[in-house]
């Protein structure tokens, strides 16, 4: 620590780093803040990492970023191409298509800068996916954390809308039917599609201003709120302090883990350098998105296998499977049923998911701050509707590849889709109901072992002549994590104060039926006595 | 000229593995050629009666049962007359007939004849009718203009077979299959004739130069590996996705399990 | 048991400790059983072998700086590489061994430090875990009331709420302030242009010939064989100094021939093919893709976007996928050299859906 308070006895013996410290602290009164936040604990546990994965992935991306902004031109103008790639050579293409195979073929490291890019924002949009999914599952978006899980949602959204705006940017045949399908979906929106489409691309599509009007919103306006949101958003962690999982000594009023300074600025220093050292070697040995193959973008060609990033693909799947026939003329006017219902399903989903917790809270009525992270089994009911969310998305993801599904397994593409259709459908009902059962047989089997000890695989022999398997007890410290969760319960009907039964009490106490008709109490000591005692008998 | 000045100034690493590479291509390109040039010698006479004899003597045992005896063709396989020599050998080349079961199409598999003998075959369907015959060897060496080609790949072929000849699916269960590893005769050969659901692409289409520029570009992707590393199928967004998710995320949560596992 | 809404004073099992009244808030639907397990309290701490150790400990310190080196050699490794392997131009090999030697020593330089920091941490740093006092995260009572005194004094002094006249004439005002810049973006597109107008019209037009795609010779009848598919553009697309590609994404034609007894044709657009030969729009009906494979024996048309598939041999009408409508036909005849020529400009609107088409 070098700005230890400069308690030095002997002037004369000042170290520069103490004079250094000193100078700046007096300029800044940075002390505050080491002394304030050096020491704070981190709890630890591999899934508490996701959101840093994230973050430490979209540095490599603004760092590489930046480097391919010196090189990249975003303009659609035509040239002639003449650089070292010999299928391509003489070819028209729009000038960020050229600067962009230039910066692969004829700048060394550039292929390695933009490999990295692409693959960085892939792990990007990925991590915050997963880390997204922890938060679900442990239910760490409970107050005080609501308002939080609002922002890294934004911030989700953002992440996407940035990785499309980048992979549109080269202006290769890939993206510019990706942009084709974009403009086909804002013309079917009723009243604004066709004028919205006409602004957006600066007249018709193509045009010649979408690659540059992207290129504004890729490194200027998304990167800025994506900033700013990550630091509001990290400045949250601090101020709530991260969440833990149950354990001995883990109260809802204190955090445990190692401290910032050093172990966990070790660590979690350590593990920039590690992400970003999988990502560059990820980039060194694997292509991504040679658009060399694609070409410049025509109107003309398209490729078999035409898909967006991974990361749009729920909304490309969620296109494919709509059935023939979902269009209509209706008041002289076109409804496109085939986009807005892909459209308005996804904006449901999105909306359930970013009001998750505040929907959770209502129902349960609970207003105290949670800081102990839920075991998924514990919370059985928002477990199985978070499976059935992911199988719904996951239906929508499998979509967007439904060909090469077909092709690589030997379906039909008709096959894929119809069975996708399905899985959309019928898939979130099936995961729900066998998640909830799981979780509730899991916590059966957890009440087991507090009351009785885990199996420990010896058998003796009573003096009675009966066999029986020797359980081994739990020790207190083991037994903590499985016992110390609160369990909820359906809500009663009871007039309020005007003797009222209102609407929403009426749905607030379905919705909690719902939630905790089926649920597991934690073991009591009342429980583990009486168990024991039976035992004994 | 200091291209050359260059390339004495500087000795790569690996220039020795590069020269013993060379030399064991130069010794098996030797080999090859005179291999080829007793091919060539035992090749069949077009023109030949005999030829066509012992073409018709291989129909008839192997196809006529789908196509006639005199590939007029029957109520299980379209008539052979004048579907030309090009046709012939693509499919019975490239091991597609005969077919082993009837099916969304003709699967590719080892080929069950001879060069010779798929000559053979091919002559004595040529002779029945006018059709494309095999294509003279300068149209597909792959001596064209690759950036051409790849344009005109792009807007004839990309669709079905992928931008970089990964192949892509039909409708279904049909697919167009992966151009990777096709011998540039084939490819000309499933232009000029269209073999199960693939258009022609005649010569007034796309001509044989042209077609001679295809094949070029597809020898140049196949030649030089993809200058980012391996390619994951070229199959584009959806391979890169999966590739992430399991591999870089996979790989990254590996490595937070052993970050945040207590040392012992 | 089954009550609604506890009061705070219940909370007890959980949150034993003193700070836990701070956090007293209403538990909800929360089952908080009186004779529920209290902490334990923390562990005995464990100490790891390179704690007890000290060859381990040496041990651990030889990894760790060896891992730091091994990343200054790779930072010295990527950067002679950086100049082993120049980029010869048209040389695409040597591009690839650029981008894996330069990029496999960044990745060693990297994973040496975040490997050695991550190993240091792990066995060298002293392992006893720091444990923080969380506080409620809302503001106390006192600063909560002091807050809202602030806002009541500024509402007083200023008058905010008395004076509705200024205040409402004020919000009228900051409402209308953002209009103009909206109105700016109609700037976006072209001032003297209409979406609709455009969207209706495309280059074809009377006695057009029909052209190659990309390299616009003009197709004769004869040339198109029953089995084929050419890609076709306007004859003069490629001439136009402006807006080709806007041109050809509205103007691209897939010209077909069939055994006119396999086409089934409408009687008023009999008159649209030519002794079987079709030509149909290539811009899909549903998003805009497109759709170009074509199955010469099915005569089905696929696009390989949303798989939407057309049937040809029945004036490509929807038989899969989510595109409502058949591909626009472009009217066609031949000329007296026998080429290929548009009868007019299509009768619809081609490609996607848009509000006001019909």
């Amino acid at each position: 620590m070098t700005t230890a308070p400069t308690q030095s006895p002997a002037p004369a013996k000042r170290t520069f780093t103490a004079a250094a410290s000193e100078y700046v602290n007096d300029r800044t009164g940075i002390a505050v803040a080491i002394k304030g936040l050096g020491r704070k604990a981190f709890p630890d546990h591999w899934s508490f990492l996701l959101g840093e994965v994230a973050l430490f992935s979209f540095i490599i991306v603004l760092l590489s970023g930046t480097f391919l902004t010196f090189f990249f031109q975003a303009s659609m103008a035509e040239v002639h191409y003449d650089g070292s790639y010999v299928p391509l050579k003489g070819v028209e293409m729009s000038v960020a298509m050229a600067s962009t195979l230039d910066i692969s073929f004829d700048i060394r490291g550039g292929l390695f800068v933009r490999q990295m890019h692409h693959w960085a924002a892939l792990l990007f949009v990925a991590a915050i996916g997963l880390h997204m999914l922890r938060v679900f599952f442990t239910g760490a978006f409970r107050k005080p954390r609501e308002i939080n899980w609002v922002f890294g949602f934004i911030l989700f959204i953002l992440a996407m809308a940035e990785g499309f705006t980048g992979y549109s940017l080269p202006d290769d045949l890939l993206s510019g039917n990706g942009l084709r399908i974009i403009d086909g979906m804002i013309k079917g929106f009723p009243i604004i599609g066709t004028w919205t489409s006409f602004l957006f691309f600066g007249g018709e599509f193509p045009g010649t201003a979408i690659v540059g009007r992207l290129y504004t919103l890729h490194i200027l306006l998304l990167p800025a709120l994506v900033v700013a949101l990550i630091a509001v958003h990290v400045g949250y962690v601090f101020i709530h302090k991260h969440t833990q999982f149950a354990g001995p000594g883990r109260e809802p009023t204190n955090s445990v883990g190692p401290p910032i300074l050093p172990i966990y600025a070790a660590k979690a220093g350590g593990f920039m350098f590690l992400i970003w050292g999988v990502v560059s070697v990820i980039a060194a040995l694997f292509t991504i998105n040679p658009i060399w193959n694609y070409g410049p973008y025509d109107p003309s060609p398209v490729s078999a296998g035409t898909q967006p990033d991974w990361y749009i693909g729920f909304a490309d799947g969620a296109l494919r499977l709509i059935p023939p026939g979902w269009e209509f003329v209706w008041l002289d006017r076109t409804w496109s049923f085939n986009i807005l219902v892909p459209v308005i399903a996804i904006g449901i989903f999105i909306l359930l998911v970013v009001l998750y917790p505040f929907i959770e809270a209502w129902i349960k009525g609970d207003k105290r701050e949670h800081h102990i992270a839920d075991r998924p089994r514990n919370a059985p009911t928002r477990t199985a509707i978070g499976a059935a969310g992911v199988t719904f998305y996951a239906g929508l993801w499998a979509a967007a590849a439904s060909d090469l599904i077909a092709t690589h397994f030997s379906l039909t593409m008709e096959g894929v889709i119809h069975a996708l259709q399905a899985t959309v459908i019928l898939g979130p009902i099936i995961a729900y109901f066998i998640t909830k059962r799981v979780c509730l047989a899991l916590q059966k089997k957890d009440r087991e072992i507090v009351l009785h000890g885990y199996e420990s695989g010896r058998i003796v022999k009573l003096p009675g002549g009966e066999f029986i398997e020797v359980h081994q007890p739990l020790d207190e410290y083991e037994r903590w994590r499985l016992v110390s969760y609160n369990s909820y319960e359906p809500l009663m009907l009871r007039p309020n104060a005007r003797g009222k039964i209102t609407m929403g009490q009426r749905v607030r106490a379905g919705l909690s039926r719902w939630f905790f008709e089926d649920r597991i109490a934690p073991v009591t000591r009342g429980e583990l006595e009486a168990a024991h005692s039976t035992q004994h008998h | 000229m200091n291209r050359s000045k260059r390339r004495t100034g500087r000795r790569h690493p690996l220039a020795t593995v590069a020269l013993l590479a060379l030399g064991l291509v130069f010794t098996g390109g030797a080999y090859a050629a005179l291999n080829s040039t007793t091919a060539a010698q035992a090749e069949a006479e077009p023109t030949s009666q005999e030829t066509i004899d012992e073409g018709k003597k291989l129909f008839q045992a192997n196809c006529a049962t789908c196509h006639g005896l005199e590939a007029q063709g029957t109520g299980n396989g379209p008539s052979l007359i004048g579907v030309g020599a090009a046709s012939v050998d693509f499919q019975v080349g490239t091991g597609r007939m005969p077919m082993q079961m009837q099916g969304p199409q003709a699967q590719q598999k080892p080929p069950q004849f001879t060069d010779e003998q798929v000559k053979q075959l091919a002559y004595y369907v040529a002779s029945l009718g006018p059709g494309p015959d095999i294509p003279a060897d300068h149209l597909v060496n792959g001596g064209g203009d690759a950036a051409n080609g790849a344009e005109l790949f792009r807007i004839n072929c990309a669709m079905c077979h992928n931008v970089a000849g990964a192949g892509g699916a039909l409708t279904e269960g049909k697919f167009a299959p992966p151009l990777t590893d096709v011998s540039g005769v084939h490819i000309y050969e499933a232009m000029v004739t269209g073999p199960q659901n693939m258009p022609v692409f005649n010569d007034l289409n796309i001509t044989p130069e042209d077609k001679r520029d295809i094949i070029t570009y597809l020898q140049y992707i196949q030649d030089n590996r993809s200058p980012g590393g391996f390619e994951l199928g070229s199959l584009g967004p959806v391979a890169e996705g999966l590739f992430i998710w399991i591999f870089g995320l996979g790989a990254i949560v590996a490595i937070t399990v052993w970050i945040t596992a207590k040392s012992n | 048991m089954a009550q609604d809404d506890h009061s705070g004073t219940e909370l007890a099992a959980a949150d034993s400790s003193h700070a836990a009244q701070e956090f007293a808030g209403s538990t909800g639907t929360a089952v908080i059983p009186q004779d529920a397990f209290t902490n334990p309290g923390f562990e005995p701490h464990r100490p790891r072998v390179t704690d007890e150790d000290p060859k381990r400990q040496k041990r651990a310190q030889r990894t760790v700086y060896t891992l730091f080196y091994l990343s200054v050699l790779g930072s010295v490794w990527a950067i002679a590489a950086y100049m082993l392997f120049p980029i010869e131009s048209n040389d695409v090999g040597a591009v690839r061994l650029n981008n894996m030697f330069v990029g496999l020593g960044i990745a060693l330089a990297l994973l040496g430090i975040g490997f050695g920091a991550v190993h240091w941490g792990k066995s060298l740093m002293t392992s006893a875990e720091a444990i923080d006092i969380r506080h409620p995260i809302g503001s106390s009572q006192a600063t909560q009331q002091g807050a809202v005194e602030v806002l009541r004094e500024a509402d007083e002094e200023s008058g905010f709420s008395r004076r509705t006249v200024i205040r409402n004439s004020l919000i009228a005002a900051l409402l209308a302030v953002p209009l103009p810049a909206v109105v700016l973006f109609r700037g976006l597109a072209p001032q003297d242009q209409l979406p609709v107008e455009l969207l209706s019209h495309t280059m074809w037009a009377q006695g057009t010939r029909l052209a190659l795609d990309p390299s616009g010779v003009p197709i004769k009848a004869s040339d198109v064989t029953i089995g084929s598919a050419f890609h076709v553009i306007p004859e003069g697309l490629n001439d136009l100094e402006h807006g080709r590609l806007e041109e050809k994404a509205k103007a691209a034609v897939l010209l077909m021939r069939l055994d006119p007894s396999e086409l089934n044709e409408q009687p008023d657009r009999a008159s649209w093919s030519y002794d079987g030969i079709v030509a149909y729009s290539k811009i899909c009906t549903h998003v805009g893709c497109p759709v170009a494979l074509y199955e010469q024996h099915t005569h089905h048309l696929l696009c390989p976007c949303h798989q939407s598939q057309f049937d040809v041999a029945n004036h490509c009408e929807v038989i899969f996928g989510p595109a409502k409508r058949p591909l626009p036909q472009l009217p066609i005849a031949v000329d007296d050299e026998g080429y290929l020529i548009a009868q007019s400009d299509f009768t619809e609107p081609v490609g996607p859906s848009f509000w006001e088409r019909n």
